[in-house]
C-alpha cells in the first residue's frame, strides 16, 4: 500500500502509461484464456470486439459528451450482445474453420469503421478528451486511469474466476474433455459455449474502451485485423490455459515489439516471428503453462491446477503490474 | 508465486528509487529544455518498420543517415544529434506509447518526423499539452498548417495533398477545359485530401468530374475500379493513388485499350514506379502522364549527374547504408527533411530552447536544402504553416519526366483556403 | 450489357489470382487438416527468389523453374523442421507456428529486398488483347491457363501416381497406412513441398499483375481464404472455381450493388467465407467427410 501510495511520485509516468495498455491487453486476453483455453474455440477476431467497445466510448464521448464511466459499461453490454450472437453462429464451426471466419470478422471490422463514417468518424477517427482525475483526487489522469484500469481488470479477473470456479467452469471442462457424456448428464453445450462466447467478448469490449482512453483517439488504423493476431499470440506465449497466462500475454503484446526492436531495429518482425515459433516448438503451453508444468510434472494431476492458480488471490495492481519492467 | 513478486516489487521500489535519485541530480544541470546537453539534442521519431506502410521505413533510414553524416561532421555547435526512431507498425496506440516514453523517459528535446496522418492526430494533443516541438510530420494532410492555433507546437514539411490537387484542377481548367474526368482514389484521409482540393480547384466546374472510383489498401488489383471509370466515357483520368495501385492503374488503363489524359500524384511518381508500369504495361501506359515535383528524383542519374546536392545524398547513402537501394525516393526524403531538422537547430542558436526552435521552425526561409526541386524554398512565417508550397508539374516523355513550365506556389491559393 | 462483360472479365482475372493461391491452401490442408496462414508470404517469398535469379540473368523460365524447385525443397524443410514438431499438438499451436511464420517471411523479405514495389518480369506479351470491345491482357488468361494446368497436373498426380495415392492415404488414414508401410511423415513433408511449389507458380503467376513487394501476398491471402471455403476447402477444383466465382461476384457487388460499393467489397468476400462455413462448410465441390482428429 505505501508502494501504491507513493508510486505516481517515483515511477517514471511512461511506466505507469505502458501499463495502462498492458491492464487493457490482459483483460481482452483473459477473454481469450477463457474461450479458447477453456472452451477450445480460437478466436482470431476479438480485435473486433475491441474496436467495437472502443468505438463505444468513443462516440459516446465525443459526439454525445457522455463520460468514460458510463461508456465503458456500455461497452461492455454491446460486445457481450455482439459477442453472443457470433458465439450462436460459433456453434457451427469447428477448430480452423472458427479461426478463419474471425480472422475474416477481424479483416472487416476497419471496412466497417470506414464505412460508417457518419457515426464513426470514418478513417480520420475520432480523438478523445485526456483522463482527468475527479475533484478531490490527489492524482494526475494517467495515475489515476492507471488505478482504473488495474481495478477493473483485478475485478473482472475475480469475477471470471468465480464464474469458472462455479457451475460454468465445471461445464466447460465436461464439454471439453469429454462432450458426450457432458451433454448426457444435462449440460446444455449451446447455453454453456455461446455464454462463454459472450463473456469473452465482454471482455474485449472493455478492453477496447482502456486501449481507446489512454490512446485518446480511435481510427481504423487502431483495430486491424494484426490486433487480433497480436492478441492470440499473447495469449497463447503467455499460456492459454491459465489466467496469469493472460497477465504474462498482456505484459508480451505490450513489450515484445519493443525488445524485438531492441534486438534487431532492422527487421523487428523477423525476431518476432522467430522467437513465436520458438517459444511454439519448446514452449507450447506458454510461458505460465511452462513452469506450471514443470513444477506439476511429478504430482499427479490435481483436478483443474489452472484454476486453482486463477482463483488465488487476483492480480491486484499493487504487486504484480510492475513487475517486468524494472 | 507470492514471495517472487514481493521480490519483484521491493526490486522495482529500488528501481524506481535510483531513478527518482539520479533524476533529481541530473536536472539542476539544465536550466535549458529537456532533451540537450552540451554534447547532445535528443530527437525521437517514429516510422512503420513492420506492418503495411513498411516502405516508409526507409525515410527513417534516410533520417538517421544524414544525422551521422552531420555528427560526423561536428554536430550542432559540438552537440551530436541522437535520433531515437522506433517502429510504430503504422498503428496509432503504439506510435503514442512509444512517443510517450521518448517524452517522459528519453527525455526528447522533440518529436521530429513521426509519420502516417492518424499516427500523428494521435500524437498531437499529447505533445502540444506538454510543450513538445512536433516537428515536419511526414504527412501531406493541410491539417497541420491549418490548424496551428489550437496546435502550435506541430508543423508539417511537404507539400499538402489539396495543394497538389489544386494545380492538377488549375492545369484541367487551363489546358483541358472540355475534359471528362474520372477520379481513382485511395478510400482514406490521404484519398479524401486530394478529393476535396481537386473539386476546390474546379469550383464551379466541378461537373467536369463523370465518375469517381474508390479503392481499397486491402485491393489487390484495381482492374474492376479502371473499367468503371472508362466505362464512364472520362477522357481524363485523376490517379490519387500509393505507388503500387498506381502502377496498376496506369498498367491497367493501357491494357484496357484507354487512353485518357493521366494525372499521377506525387506520392506515386518515383521513376522506378514509372519504369515498373512501363515494362508491365508498355511505354503507352505511362506516356504523356502528367505530375508534379518538389524533390530531386535519386533514379533520375541523367538530369542530377552533376547536381551537387545529389553527390552529397549519394555520398550519404555509400557511406551510411551502404546496402540500400538509392534510388528508393524515400531515402531521399528522409535526408532532405533530416537537413531542415538540421538547419532549423542551427538557426536557433546555442542556447537552444524548444520555444525558440518552433519560432525558428515558423520563421524559416530555407533556400538551400540540396534536396529539394531546384529552386524550391522552404518557407513559413508564424500565420503560414506550410513549409514547401512549390511544386513543378512534369510529363513523362519517353523514359524521363520533362518540367513542363515554372515552379507554381500554392501559397496563394492555401492562404486563400481559410 | 458491354460494361458487365467488362466487370466480368476483369473479376475473372482478379479470381485467378485467388484460385492459384487458394490451390496451395488446399493442398496443405489436404494433406493435414490445417490452414496454412503464411502460405501467401511464402509465395511472395519464392516470387522474389525468382525475382532475383531474373536479375541475375538467368533465363526466365529457368528462374521459374529453379524456384518452384527451390520452393519445394523449403516447403519439404519447413515441414520437418517447424512443422513436425507440432504436428501432434493442438490446432491452435499449429496456427500460431504459421502466423510466426507469416511474420518472419514478410519481414525477411523486407530485409533482403526492401519494401519498394519492382516490377516482375512476365513471360507473356503485353499488348493488350481485345474480342467485341472486351480488354484484358495475355497475363490474364495466363494466370488461368497456368492454374488451371496445375490444377490437371496435381489432380493426375493425387489419382494415377503411387506416390500420389500414397499421400492422399496418408493423409486420410495416417494409422492403417502405416501398417501399409507408407512413410506418412514424410508423405506430410511431401505435401508441404508440393504447396510450397503451388504457391511459388501462383506467386510468379500473380507478382506481373499485382506488382512484387513484400505486403504483395496480404491482400490476396484473404481473398484465398474465401476461394478455399467457397469451393470446399478439401477440393483443388473447387478452389479455382471458387476464386473464379469470388472474382466475379465481388466485382459485380461492388459496381453494381451500391450500399457495397468498392468499400464494402472485402467485408463482402468475408461474409461469404462465414456464409459458406455455416451453412454448408463442405463448400461447391467438397463431400463432408470423416472428421479428424
Amino acid at each position: 500500500m505505501v508502494i501504491l501510495a507513493v508510486l505516481p511520485w517515483l515511477v517514471p509516468s511512461f511506466l505507469v502509461f505502458d501499463f495502462i495498455y498492458v491492464g487493457a491487453y490482459a483483460i481482452a486476453i483473459l477473454g481469450l484464456v477463457i474461450l479458447t483455453g477453456m472452451n477450445g474455440q480460437i478466436s482470431l477476431g476479438h480485435g473486433a470486439f475491441m474496436a467495437l467497445g472502443g468505438y463505444v466510448v468513443a462516440i459516446l464521448a465525443h459526439s454525445l459528451g457522455w463520460p468514460y464511466w458510463v461508456g465503458v459499461p456500455l461497452a461492455a453490454v454491446a460486445s457481450g450482445v455482439a459477442g453472443l450472437f457470433i458465439g450462436l453462429v460459433a456453434l457451427r464451426l469447428a477448430g480452423v474453420y472458427l479461426a478463419l471466419a474471425t480472422f475474416s470478422l477481424a479483416v472487416a471490422t476497419p471496412s466497417f469503421l470506414k464505412h460508417y463514417k457518419s457515426i464513426t468518424g470514418g478513417f480520420g477517427g475520432m480523438s478523445l478528451a485526456p483522463v482527468q482525475a475527479p475533484a478531490g483526487v490527489p492524482l494526475d489522469g494517467q495515475h489515476w486511469l492507471y488505478y482504473v484500469t488495474w481495478a477493473v481488470a483485478g475485478a473482472l479477473f475475480l469475477i471470471s474466476a468465480l464464474m469458472v470456479r462455479g457451475k460454468f467452469g465445471r461445464a466447460l471442462r465436461a464439454l471439453r474433455d469429454n462432450p458426450i457424456a457432458a451433454v448426457s448428464f444435462g449440460v446444455n453445450p449451446y447455453f454453456y459455449k455461446t455464454l462463454a462466447f459472450g463473456w469473452s467478448a465482454v471482455l474485449a469490449g472493455i478492453a477496447g474502451g482502456f486501449l481507446a482512453i489512454p490512446t485518446a483517439f480511435v481510427s481504423p488504423d487502431t483495430f486491424t485485423s494484426a490486433l487480433s493476431i497480436t492478441l492470440l499470440i499473447g495469449a497463447v506465449l503467455g499460456g492459454i490455459s491459465t489466467f496469469w497466462g493472460a497477465l504474462v500475454g498482456g505484459i508480451l503484446v505490450e513489450f515484445l515489439p519493443l525488445v524485438a526492436q531492441q534486438v534487431n531495429a532492422a527487421a523487428p518482425s523477423v525476431v518476432y516471428g522467430v522467437a513465436l515459433i520458438l517459444v511454439m516448438l519448446f514452449v507450447p503451453d506458454g510461458i505460465v503453462g511452462g513452469v506450471l508444468r514443470s513444477i506439476r510434472r511429478f504430482s499427479p494431476a490435481p483436478p483443474q491446477p489452472a484454476l486453482e492458480t486463477s482463483t488465488t488471490p487476483s492480480p491486484t495492481p499493487i504487486t504484480v503490474s510492475p513487475q517486468p519492467r524494472e | 508465486m507470492t514471495s517472487s513478486v514481493r521480490k519483484a516489487a521491493s526490486g522495482l521500489f529500488a528501481a524506481v528509487f535510483a531513478l527518482a535519485v539520479t533524476g533529481s541530480t541530473v536536472a539542476p544541470v539544465a536550466a535549458a529544455d529537456p532533451g540537450v546537453s552540451d554534447t547532445e539534442i535528443v530527437l525521437g521519431g517514429t516510422h512503420p518498420y513492420s506492418g503495411p506502410a513498411s516502405a516508409y521505413g526507409a525515410i527513417g533510414k534516410g533520417i538517421a543517415a544524414y544525422f551521422s553524416y552531420v555528427n560526423d561532421h561536428g554536430g550542432v555547435y559540438g552537440r551530436k544529434i541522437k535520433y531515437i526512431d522506433k517502429d510504430d507498425g503504422y498503428s496509432p496506440p503504439q506510435a503514442v506509447q512509444l512517443v510517450h516514453q521518448m517524452v517522459e523517459q528519453d527525455h526528447v528535446f522533440a518529436i521530429f518526423d513521426t509519420l502516417g496522418t492518424a499516427v500523428n492526430t494521435a500524437l498531437r494533443p499529447y505533445l502540444n499539452q506538454n510543450g513538445v516541438p512536433q516537428l515536419f510530420v511526414a504527412t501531406g494532410a493541410s491539417t497541420w498548417g491549418h490548424d496551428y492555433q489550437k496546435f502550435p507546437w506541430t508543423i508539417g514539411w511537404q507539400p499538402d495533398y489539396q495543394a497538389e490537387a489544386i494545380l492538377y484542377a488549375q492545369d484541367i481548367l487551363r489546358d483541358h477545359p472540355k475534359a471528362k474526368i474520372g477520379v481513382l482514389y485511395q478510400n482514406d484521409d490521404y484519398g479524401e485530401d486530394y478529393n476535396n482540393g481537386f473539386k476546390r480547384g474546379l469550383g464551379s466546374h466541378q461537373n467536369m468530374i463523370v465518375k469517381m472510383a474508390s479503392y481499397e489498401t486491402s485491393d489487390p488489383s484495381v482492374g474492376s475500379q479502371i473499367a468503371t471509370l472508362k466505362a464512364s466515357g472520362a477522357d481524363t483520368l485523376m490517379i490519387f493513388a500509393t505507388p503500387k495501385f498506381a502502377i496498376q492503374a496506369m498498367v491497367l488503363t493501357a491494357q484496357q485499350s484507354w487512353h485518357p489524359t493521366i494525372y499521377l500524384n506525387n506520392v506515386s511518381n518515383a521513376i522506378p514506379y514509372m519504369q515498373a508500369a512501363a515494362k508491365a504495361g508498355g511505354q503507352a501506359a505511362v506516356n504523356g502522364v502528367i505530375t508534379t515535383y518538389y524533390l530531386k528524383d535519386p533514379a533520375n542519374h541523367a538530369r542530377y549527374g552533376g547536381d551537387a546536392g545529389m553527390k552529397l545524398y549519394n555520398e550519404i547513402m555509400a557511406k551510411y547504408l551502404p546496402a540500400a537501394d538509392k534510388d528508393d525516393g524515400n531515402f531521399l526524403y528522409g535526408v532532405s527533411i533530416a537537413y531542415t531538422m538540421v538547419d532549423v537547430l542551427k538557426r536557433a542558436g546555442k542556447d537552444l530552447t524548444r520555444k525558440k526552435v518552433m519560432d525558428v521552425a515558423t520563421n524559416l526561409v530555407e533556400k538551400d536544402n540540396p534536396l529539394v526541386y531546384p529552386g524550391v524554398v522552404i518557407r513559413t512565417s508564424s500565420k503560414f504553416r506550410y513549409p514547401i508550397t512549390q511544386m513543378i508539374a512534369a510529363k513523362w516523355l519517353g523514359s524521363d519526366w520533362s518540367p513542363t513550365g515554372v515552379l507554381v506556389d500554392t501559397r496563394s491559393i492555401t492562404m486563400a483556403e481559410k | 450489357m458491354h460494361d458487365l462483360i467488362q466487370q466480368i472479365v476483369s473479376g475473372l482475372a482478379t479470381g485467378s489470382i485467388f484460385a492459384s493461391l487458394a490451390l496451395a491452401l488446399v493442398l496443405i490442408y489436404r494433406a493435414m487438416g490445417i490452414i496454412n496462414f503464411a502460405q501467401g508470404e511464402m509465395a511472395m517469398f519464392s516470387t522474389f527468389i525468382a525475382w532475383q535469379l531474373a536479375q541475375m540473368g538467368m533465363p526466365l523460365w529457368l528462374a521459374f523453374a529453379v524456384t518452384v524447385v527451390i520452393s519445394f525443397g523449403g516447403g519439404v524443410l519447413l515441414e520437418r523442421i517447424v512443422i513436425r514438431p507440432v504436428e501432434r499438438a493442438d490446432q491452435l499451436t499449429v496456427v500460431i507456428v504459421t502466423l510466426g511464420l507469416f511474420i518472419a517471411f514478410n519481414g525477411l523479405a523486407g530485409l533482403f529486398w526492401g519494401y519498394i514495389v519492382k516490377d516482375f518480369p512476365t513471360p507473356f506479351p503485353t499488348t493488350p488483347l481485345q474480342i467485341g470491345g472486351v480488354a484484358f491482357s495475355a497475363q490474364d488468361v495466363g494466370v488461368i491457363v497456368v492454374s488451371i494446368v496445375t490444377l490437371g497436373l496435381i489432380s493426375l498426380f493425387f489419382q494415377k501416381t503411387k506416390l500420389g495415392l500414397a499421400m492422399r492415404a496418408a493423409a486420410l488414414y495416417p494409422e492403417q497406412s502405416r501398417v501399409l508401410g507408407i512413410r506418412v511423415g514424410w508423405m506430410l513433408a511431401l505435401g508441404w513441398g508440393l504447396a510450397a511449389a503451388v504457391g511459388a507458380i501462383s506467386g510468379i503467376m500473380i507478382a506481373p499483375i499485382v506488382f512484387l513487394d513484400p505486403n504483395m501476398m496480404q491482400s490476396v491471402i484473404v481473398y484465398a481464404f474465401a476461394a478455399a471455403v467457397l469451393g470446399g476447402i478439401e477440393s483443388p477444383i473447387g478452389a479455382v472455381v471458387g476464386g473464379l466465382v469470388l472474382g466475379v461476384v465481388i466485382n459485380l457487388l461492388g459496381t453494381y450493388v451500391e450500399w457495397i460499393g468498392n468499400e464494402l467489397r472485402l467485408a463482402a468476400a468475408l461474409a461469404i467465407i462465414v456464409i459458406v462455413l455455416v451453412v454448408r462448410p463442405a463448400g461447391l465441390f467438397g463431400r463432408v467427410t470423416v472428421q479428424r482428429v
